[in-house]
């Protein structure tokens, strides 16, 4: 270690003890900037494939406005990812390198979105459950230590609750409709329950990376401290809609004060995490693909500018 | 001197910083940034991204490589003048307490 590095370190462990923030021409551990490139990109990634279920479903949506609704949202998640690159970028990252690590199966991202959504009901299991989790997980990360990223995190949180609350609305909607809407709603949040909860990551026991981010304070509660919490919102909301939460195991629990809910399958999380999901392939390739017959638009933007910038005389001659 | 943003020549398009103002009479602040071929597409761009909910009146694009930055070495030197100079504020002065309207 080097004089500066040691001055470095102790400044770095003053600002995580002071709940201060880190600012990118900071010093900071290598294992910090590392850890943090990871996170925020797959973050980003999440959001740039989050696109693809619901983007799928803009022309089918039932009304005018739920199509405006769901463009809105598209649209935010395509706003979040470019926030969140532009943070990772303070660390040190190419914006192309971390696009050609996710269409090259490189990075990683969240595996939530690697399922399909076969029906409307979907639409608002995704933004009920999905979104829902999301949020819980990303509201404590408008404190992370790392300041790009939490003020990222701020923005996105003021526009997530959108999409949550619109989720809840098509389910409470079609809860209200025919009895083939609602089990097209229960059938829907049936397959969208434990994939959500599994958003929060592997149990606390399981997490090998946990320890040293919430030592870091990037993240501030451990995973399952997490899920209980969303647990514990989701039942009350559940019953609001009038959809059962497929999991028998879920009750009150007067001691802790907290709903118990019952083990989930990791096996299947780990599986869809290794590409074997429902549409891990297809996700993948249609980013791949976007990304590569966008690759004009890119150059013509930029051949615009170009020519936009030499003297007027110089193009009319 | 440094500059936060610059990433030089590496990115395809260059980095801008965009400024919003959310209200007449308040100054810009920072929302974030975006990469855009030349300044007019940073502030369309900036538009569409950091201002859908009604956010502002008024954005500005500053390319990141155009702002330089303190050297965060040199912090002490910078920035601790102020300190024992408690003199500069107004509230220093406390035998005026009681004077009406001083």
């Amino acid at each position: 270690m080097t004089e500066d590095d040691f001055v470095g370190q102790r400044r770095f462990d003053e600002l995580i003890a002071n709940e201060q923030r880190v600012e990118p021409t900071d010093w900071m551990p290598e294992g910090y900037r590392k850890t943090l490139i990871r996170q925020i990109s797959q973050h980003a990634h999440s959001e740039i494939i989050g696109m693809q279920p619901e983007g799928n479903w803009i022309t089918r949506a039932p009304s005018l406005k739920r199509k405006a609704i769901l463009m809105a949202k598209v649209q935010d998640e395509a706003g979040h990812g470019l926030y969140l690159y532009s943070a990772a970028q303070t660390l040190g990252v190419d914006r192309d390198t971390m696009f050609e690590q996710l269409i090259t199966g490189k990075a990683k991202y969240s595996s939530i979105f690697n399922y399909t959504a076969p029906t409307w009901a979907d639409m608002g299991s995704i933004g009920w459950l999905v979104d829902g989790a999301a949020i819980c997980n990303q509201v404590p990360l408008c404190r992370a230590s790392y300041g790009p990223y939490g003020r990222a995190m701020v923005r996105i949180c003021k526009e997530e609750s959108f999409h949550q609350r619109q989720g809840f609305e098509i389910l409470l909607k079609l809860m209200r409709g025919t009895e083939q809407q609602r089990s097209m709603a229960q059938e829907s949040v049936n397959r969208w329950y434990a994939p959500a909860l599994m958003m929060f990551g592997p149990p606390d026991d399981d997490s090998p990376n946990s320890k040293q981010s919430m030592a870091w304070k990037i993240k501030r509660f451990s995973n399952d401290d997490l899920r209980q919490r969303f647990v514990d919102m989701l039942v009350p909301q559940a019953e609001i809609l009038g959809v059962t939460l497929p999991d028998p195991a879920i009750r009150w629990n007067k001691e802790r004060g907290h709903y118990d809910f019952g083990e989930l399958d990791w096996s299947e999380f780990y599986e869809v995490l290794a590409g074997r999901g429902p549409a891990n392939s297809i996700r993948v390739e249609r980013r791949r693909r976007a990304h590569e017959d966008g690759a004009w638009v890119r150059v013509a933007a930029r051949a615009y500018a170009e020519a936009r910038s030499v003297e007027p005389e110089r193009i009319a001659s | 001197m440094t500059s936060p943003g610059d990433s030089g020549a590496r990115e395809m398009w260059p980095l801008w910083e965009v400024f919003i103002r959310s209200a007449r009479g308040l100054s810009h602040v920072h929302a974030g940034s975006l990469h855009a071929p030349d300044e007019i597409m940073a502030v369309r761009n900036a538009r569409d991204l950091y201002t859908r909910r009604a956010e502002g009146v008024s954005v500005w694009v500053v390319p990141a490589s155009s702002i330089t930055a303190s050297d965060p070495d040199a912090r002490g030197a910078y920035f601790e003048s102020p300190q024992g100079k408690e003199y500069r504020h107004a509230s220093y002065y406390t035998e005026s307490d009681s004077v009406p309207h001083l």
